[in-house]
């Protein structure tokens, strides 16, 4: 079973690379009014259970891959 | 400090990627105390009763700063030294680490200008109750380099009342915040009062002839010392 994890920073976090990202958008001429960077992590699971897998990809998320004061995650979890 | 007085153990850390043990170790050990290195992968810590994280780029930063190396065995034995009320003081990434171990409240993130940020800074000392300021004074000013990309300090509004109110802003960045750190906020201590970050690097100005001669982070590390020989003093008298 593979799995998505996007991190985003917290709507309100100030996201300094969001910003920059934004800054050159537009002076490229892109009309955006927003741009947050966030984090991408794909997984390959070991577990087949999609119940476990779930609670696994939940642990994993608030112990290590998201700070959960400051970011917030969604999981995405395809089946092979 | 008199000749007869003892030499406190001090563990400093080393993660792969620190890189300002060194520096801290002689800091500490012209400041008096008897630092004792530690590596990461160590599942217990010395006889000591105060423990330093120092600066640097443990795990590359990968993830976020800190989020890596706060699983490093020898996080263990630092987290049980804390609960335990033995001193423990995060300087930059030991910082970092701290807070993602849950060890002090809030997160660093990147900093606002996103450039790396290495100069002198003017900071002011909120409190100088706590056992690593009592050699300064409250309100007192002190100049210490910064050298980080990922300093600037957030905590939520409630987070950041509550550090307010319950005094654990213990040092304070004067004028504009050089990383956009809230309430200019570059040192706190845990709300019991034995575990301190800072982003601020005291190690790295403890000798006039290095830097811009500023020793006012012997003030910062010189308290530590003096609060880690007390507590050393009264774990061999228990």
């Amino acid at each position: 079973m593979r799995a998505t994890v996007l991190v985003r920073p917290k709507p309100g976090i100030l996201d300094p690379q969001g910003e920059a990202v934004l800054g050159s958008l537009k002076q490229l001429g892109f009309a955006v009014d927003d741009a947050r960077v966030g984090r991408v992590v794909d997984l390959e699971l070991e577990n087949g259970d999609r119940e476990q897998a779930r609670a696994d990809l939940e642990r994993m998320c608030e112990q290590l891959l998201a700070n959960p004061l400051i970011e917030s995650y969604e999981i995405e979890l395809v089946e092979d | 400090m008199s000749a007869t007085e003892p030499k406190p153990r001090i563990a400093v850390i080393t993660f792969p990627g620190s890189n300002d043990d060194r520096d801290a170790t002689l800091a500490l050990a012209r400041l008096g105390a008897e630092p004792v290195p530690v590596w990461h992968a160590e599942d217990e810590l010395p006889d000591v009763r105060a423990v330093v994280l120092p600066g640097g780029f443990s795990y590359g930063d990968y993830l976020r700063a800190g989020a890596l190396a706060r699983f490093a065995p020898v996080m263990e034995p630092v987290k049980a030294l804390a609960s335990d009320g033995g001193l423990v003081l995060g300087i930059c990434n030991g910082f970092q680490v701290l807070c993602e171990a849950g060890l002090l409240p809030g997160a660093l993130r990147p900093n606002h200008s996103l450039t790396f940020v290495c100069r002198d800074v003017p900071l002011t000392v909120e409190r100088a109750d706590t056992a690593f300021t009592a050699r300064c004074t409250k309100g007192q000013h002190l100049s210490i380099p910064i050298k980080h990309g990922e300093g600037c300090f957030f905590a939520g509004p409630e987070l950041l009342s509550e550090l307010e109110a319950s005094g654990q802003v213990v040092l304070r960045y004067e004028g504009e915040s050089p990383n956009g750190s809230v309430a200019g906020i570059a040192g706190v201590v845990n709300a019991e009062g034995n575990v301190m970050g800072l982003m601020p690097h005291p190690e790295h100005a403890v000798d006039p002839l290095i830097g811009s001669g500023s020793t006012d982070g012997a003030l910062v590390l010189g308290s530590f010392v003096d609060a880690a020989r007390m507590a050393t003093v009264e774990a061999a008298a228990v």
